[in-house]
């Protein structure tokens, strides 16, 4: 869903250059169960870097960090260079995060939604903020839907309004979490071309988590893959299809063995 | 012992949740529609129930006042009691228990289901402060509704008052005679120090829900546990504020 041409861009991404981010060391326990242990990787600017993994391996809790909302129990996350838990480092460095659920503000219309950022920074006018909000809203083919409010909406406009109000802060840094969870596969595929699409438009990092294989197989430049508790797999989508890995090659490639299958010998 | 812990660490949130809205007291003018919002679901739709209650306790109070006096032939201080028990105790305490039913549920409700949904998590993803956006304006309306709610609850419960005290058979006094008495033996400062305990009640209650609405996790269950929670902190918290106040106040 590409930008259309005839509308003057009211984003500003020369201004807001990507950024990087490095995750050194990352420990994360909750009591007594430990949920990343020692993980250490760096994602460029500008570049999609998507991390898979099973369900319950840790990877939105990863996300989690970079934005700033969990502390790590050692181990340190730099968004540019500066402690992403720090509360400067929001305020210098735009962050922008589509939540699994959409996390839409409920009692406000999608317009109200998206015009929020920008109304409590003070970063546009008000015919300012409509600008941007109806560009966003556009690239993402969205515009019927303004003032509806997102329980009037199907959950891929949600996922579309979430990523449309991250794109209204003009981030430097974009991350999604799950963002094909619970949509068709046309609708993943779209969300998918949406991703690469901003990447390519608007030079935003973007950090991705998802179990979707052909996201990251079509958009990532490169792909991470967090199993008990451990990065196990870094690497590049070229190399991701050919895994040399068995555990890697097993968790991407299931085969389903119905005369051997795996819930019964999970329950041995 | 993990109780008091538990109730140490709630105290300390709360009280930490106030400082940090209380920093950002100066972005409140640009919260105007928000604040005005506040008032009007503090003061304006919690108005009917306070007038009928308070109308009624005032009612009651001199019904049972005029009824134990009767035999110490000192019913002409109808007035003077329920005035005093009006504005000293009632009208406050009355205020903040429907405070936390009606309003502290009701916040906490809101607020609870919002950081389920992740809706707290986005805001601070965009560097927009909770205690900023959902706390502050709420603690301001509050503020300024609570002891408007007081005095009317006040006002109503005397008129209340004088109507029972004016119908009863046993106690026929005049409205003239009970007012007269009631202005007599009342001072401005009971009056004053009915709205400061208001004030503090109101704001106790409002910081309460905020701070446990705030701090669920988990499901709808956890929502309806967070509510319950927040209503019985609110009412144990009303009654003991009210003794030390009272104290203070004395």
């Amino acid at each position: 869903m590409p930008c259309s041409s005839h509308t003057r861009n009211p984003f500003t991404a020369a201004e807001t250059p990507a950024v990087g981010v490095n995750v050194e060391h990352l420990t994360k326990s909750f009591g007594s169960h430990l949920v990343l242990q020692d993980v250490s990787f760096a994602v460029e600017p500008g570049e999609i870097f998507v991390l898979m993994g099973p369900s319950g391996s840790g990877k939105s809790v990863l996300l989690r960090h970079v934005v700033g909302l969990e502390a790590p129990s050692s181990g340190r996350v730099l968004v540019n260079g500066k402690d992403a838990l720090a509360a400067q480092t929001r305020e210098h460095e735009r962050i922008g995060m589509v939540f699994q659920s959409g996390a839409l503000f409920n009692s406000l219309t999608v317009y109200d939604n998206l015009a929020l950022y920008p109304r409590e920074h003070h970063t546009a006018t008000e015919p300012g903020i409509r600008e941007k909000v109806m560009h966003a809203l556009q690239i993402l083919s969205l515009e019927d839907t303004a003032q509806k409010f997102p329980s009037e909406l199907s959950g891929g406009m949600k996922k579309r309004v979430a990523i449309a109000r991250a794109l209204v802060m003009e981030p430097q840094l974009l991350l999604y979490d799950e963002p094909t969870s619970e949509l068709d596969p046309v609708m993943s595929a779209t969300i998918s071309e949406i991703i690469a699409s901003l990447k390519d438009e608007y030079h935003v990092t973007t950090i991705v988590v998802s179990h979707d294989r052909e996201l990251a197989l079509n958009i990532a430049d490169r792909v991470g893959i967090l199993m008990d508790s451990r990065i196990i797999f870094l690497g590049t989508p070229a190399e991701l299809r050919e895994p040399k890995d068995p555990q890697v090659a097993g968790f991407l490639y299931p085969k389903i063995d119905l005369k051997h299958p795996r819930f019964k010998k999970l329950e041995t | 012992m993990k109780q008091l812990t538990s109730i140490l660490e709630g105290f300390g949130s709360t009280l930490q949740l106030f400082l940090r809205a209380l920093s950002y007291a100066g972005t409140l003018p640009r919260q105007r529609a928000r604040f005005i919002e506040q008032c009007y679901l503090i003061g304006y739709t919690t108005l009917p129930i306070v007038a009928i209650l308070s109308f009624f306790i005032g009612a009651v109070l001199a019904l049972q006042a005029g009824y134990s006096m009767q035999n110490f032939g000192a019913m002409q201080f109808i007035g003077s009691l329920v005035g005093l028990s009006m504005a000293r105790e009632l009208g406050p305490v009355m205020v903040a228990i429907l405070l936390a039913g009606r309003v502290g549920s009701a916040i906490t409700a809101e607020l609870a289901s919002m950081k389920v949904n992740q809706e707290v998590d986005a805001l601070e993803t965009m560097n927009i402060p909770p205690a900023r956006m959902l706390v502050l304006p709420r603690l301001a309306a509050a503020l300024v509704m609570v002891p408007v709610l007081a005095i009317i609850a006040d006002l109503v419960g005397w008129f209340g008052g004088a109507i029972v005290a004016k119908y009863t058979s046993f106690i026929s006094i005049e409205p003239e005679a009970y007012f007269s008495v009631l202005r007599r033996y009342m001072k401005f400062q009971d009056v004053m120090n009915g709205l400061i305990k208001a004030e503090i009640f109101g704001l106790g209650v409002v910081l309460v829900c905020c701070n446990i609405g705030l701090n669920t996790r988990g499901g709808p269950r956890e929502i309806g546990a967070s509510v319950t929670r927040a209503v019985v902190v609110s009412l144990i918290l009303i009654l003991v504020l009210d003794y030390f106040v009272t104290k203070v106040l004395i």
